[in-house]
């Protein structure tokens, strides 16, 4: 219990630390946020354009979900390449922390950051289109859909984290590329049985077809999460199994790292 | 005078206390892409140092130095060889041994955008340290460096280098090692700065009882700073002396000046230096 108390506290570091970052590059994070929304709005209006109050909701929900699971991709990722970037990697590897301790920390921050900067969103969408019709949503599907999806999206993300120490100089730009081909094959903004059956076998592992597809049912079709047993399986098997194979693997790119000389060459 | 090519004593007699650090036979190679044959960066380098002592480490560029501090702290995985320090075994032990080490490299890499204060205080989080006792410790050795309060939340990308290398040492201390690494500290700081840093570091091995290893270019500094020195060359210690058995050695042995630049000059020079092989022909198994 002290040992857990002591982790949950070192791991505050990089949740502050974070936060330091997001407040000094506060220009930075407005830009990204209206670039976001602005985002968010024109796939939006595809649908209202259509006049199809079902494809308008299809594409919200496909807008914001992707949104927030983009993000805490992006800042677990990038816990390594902002680091590199920076030139601060050997100091923190050097303390004395775990890495499952620097994982959480990391990951406290991501959902937390998500959360606000999809909220964001969900807000402005709400405002802009006051003719949607949630009557028959059901928020606890959704919910529960982010919650299970998180799990296995910060799964993925330390694993990604992972590429920038195996790859000094193309490790972050891989990192980019994974989380686009994400985008492309979970059936963000169409279903994915438009795709291009080897297409589809890659939709099948990736989290985000079975998160998008479980708030689309709960929130168009209020259907429970208990008749939607087909996408939480997936996703309870993947978020069990990708956060400690994460740390694992991240473990073991260290251990690379620093047999063969990964993690910084000069000074 | 400690003779020079003493052989190593890295065994702790029973009783006494053990030696703030041990490198006992350390190599390390990398493999670098275009050669062959991988490079012996630490080539079967042994030193011990006791608590309290500054260590100098001088070589040329490429000599190893870095790498051998980088394997001091766990950044590098040995080859071979071991590790130990006040008695901690680097592998096994290795958050234990974490604790006891910090180190200031020649760059000094901060959040560039983060402020002084931000940086230190996530440096003293990830140390186990409370964030306000950290802030007062680090106005403290900041002020005591010539760094104001003013100064210490504004980006530390607006401060010179000077300053910056200054922050550094203090993010070092705050977290009070046993053991500080200062890898070339002093390189490329104004005249002022660099004694600033030096006053410093005679300052710690008094007030704060550490025991430090520092690799630098200026001999000067090496000379009024270091109890001991040793000097690689290729990777590998080719003489560890006092400063003044240093210069005895390279007068007596080399019919040269008696000057840590001389020595320095004999002990790195290939010419001079013919019982030893440059580092990418040694015969190394692939
Ligand atoms: N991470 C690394 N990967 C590959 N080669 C390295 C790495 N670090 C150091 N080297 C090589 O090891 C040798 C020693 O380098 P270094 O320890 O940085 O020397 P110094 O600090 O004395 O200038 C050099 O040949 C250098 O190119
Ligand atoms: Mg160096």
């Amino acid at each position: 219990m002290t040992v857990l108390s002591r982790e949950m506290k070192t791991s505050y570091a990089f949740i502050e630390r974070n936060f330091y970052l997001t407040r000094r590059y506060w220009g930075w994070e407005l830009a990204f946020l209206v670039y976001s929304v602005a985002g968010a709005l024109s796939i939006s209006l595809i649908g209202a354009q259509a006049g199809d109050s079902r494809l308008l909701l299809s594409l919200m929900i496909g807008a914001i979900f992707w949104n927030y699971l983009s993000v805490v991709f992006s800042w677990i990722a990038e816990t390594i390449a902002v680091e590199r970037w920076e030139g601060t990697l050997e100091y923190t590897m050097m303390a004395p922390i775990r890495r499952a301790t620097q994982l959480l920390g990391s990951t406290a921050y991501a959902i937390v950051y998500g959360l606000v900067h999809t909220a964001v969103i969900l807000v402005v969408l709400i405002l802009f289109f006051p003719q949607l019709d949630l009557a028959r949503a059901n928020p606890v599907t959704a919910v529960a859909f982010v919650l299970l999806g998180s799990f296995s999206f910060v799964g993925i993300g330390m694993i990604a984290a992972i590429l920038p120490l195996l790859y000094v100089e193309r490790g972050a730009q891989m990192t980019f590329v994974l989380q686009s081909c994400l985008l492309l094959v979970s059936g963000v903004y169409y279903s994915i049985s438009i795709l291009p059956p080897w297409m589809q076998v890659l939709s099948h592992i990736s989290p985000a077809t079975y998160v998008l597809d479980g708030v689309r049912r709960g929130l168009i079709d209020g259907v429970p999460i208990t008749n939607l047993f087909g996408d939480v399986w997936p996703l309870l098997v993947m978020g069990v199994t990708l956060i400690p194979l994460g740390i694992w693997a991240f473990g073991r790119a260290e251990r690379y790292a620093k047999r063969t000389g990964k993690l910084k060459r000069v000074g | 005078m400690t003779t020079a090519f003493s052989p190593q004593q890295n065994q702790a007699k029973p009783g006494t206390p053990p030696a703030a650090l041990v490198v006992d036979h350390a190599t390390k190679r990398f493999v670098v892409a275009d050669k062959r044959r991988p490079v012996v960066a630490i080539d079967d380098v042994s030193m011990r140092l006791e608590r309290g002592e500054i260590y100098g480490i001088l070589g040329s560029n490429g000599s190893g130095k870095s790498t051998l501090i980088r394997l001091i702290c766990g950044l590098l995985t040995l080859d071979s060889g071991r590790v130990e320090i006040f008695g901690h075994d680097l592998v096994r032990e290795e958050l234990a041994v974490k604790r006891l080490i910090n180190r200031v490299s020649v760059d000094a890499a901060f959040f560039k955008k983060l402020s002084p204060f931000e940086n230190l205080s996530f440096a003293a989080r990830l140390y186990g340290l409370e964030a306000g006792s950290a802030r007062v410790a680090a106005l403290k050795i900041l002020g005591r460096l010539g760094i104001s309060e003013r100064r210490a939340d504004r980006p530390i990308e607006q401060m010179s280098r000077g300053m910056q290398q200054k922050v550094a040492i203090a993010r070092a201390l705050l977290t009070s090692p046993s053991l500080l690494l200062l890898d070339e500290p002093t390189t490329g700081l104004d005249p002022r700065s660099k004694l600033d840093v030096q006053t410093f570091i005679e300052e710690l091995r008094t007030d704060h009882d550490a025991t430090i290893v520092l690799t630098t270019h200026d001999l000067a500094e090496a000379d009024r700073l270091c109890d001991r020195i040793s000097i690689l060359n290729d990777g590998r210690k080719v003489v560890e002396a006092t400063p003044t058995g240093l210069k005895l050695l390279v007068a007596e042995r080399h019919d040269q000046p008696a000057t840590l630049e001389a020595a320095f000059m004999t002990y790195t020079g290939r010419s001079l230096d013919d019982d030893h092989e440059p580092t990418e022909d040694a015969n190394e198994p692939d």
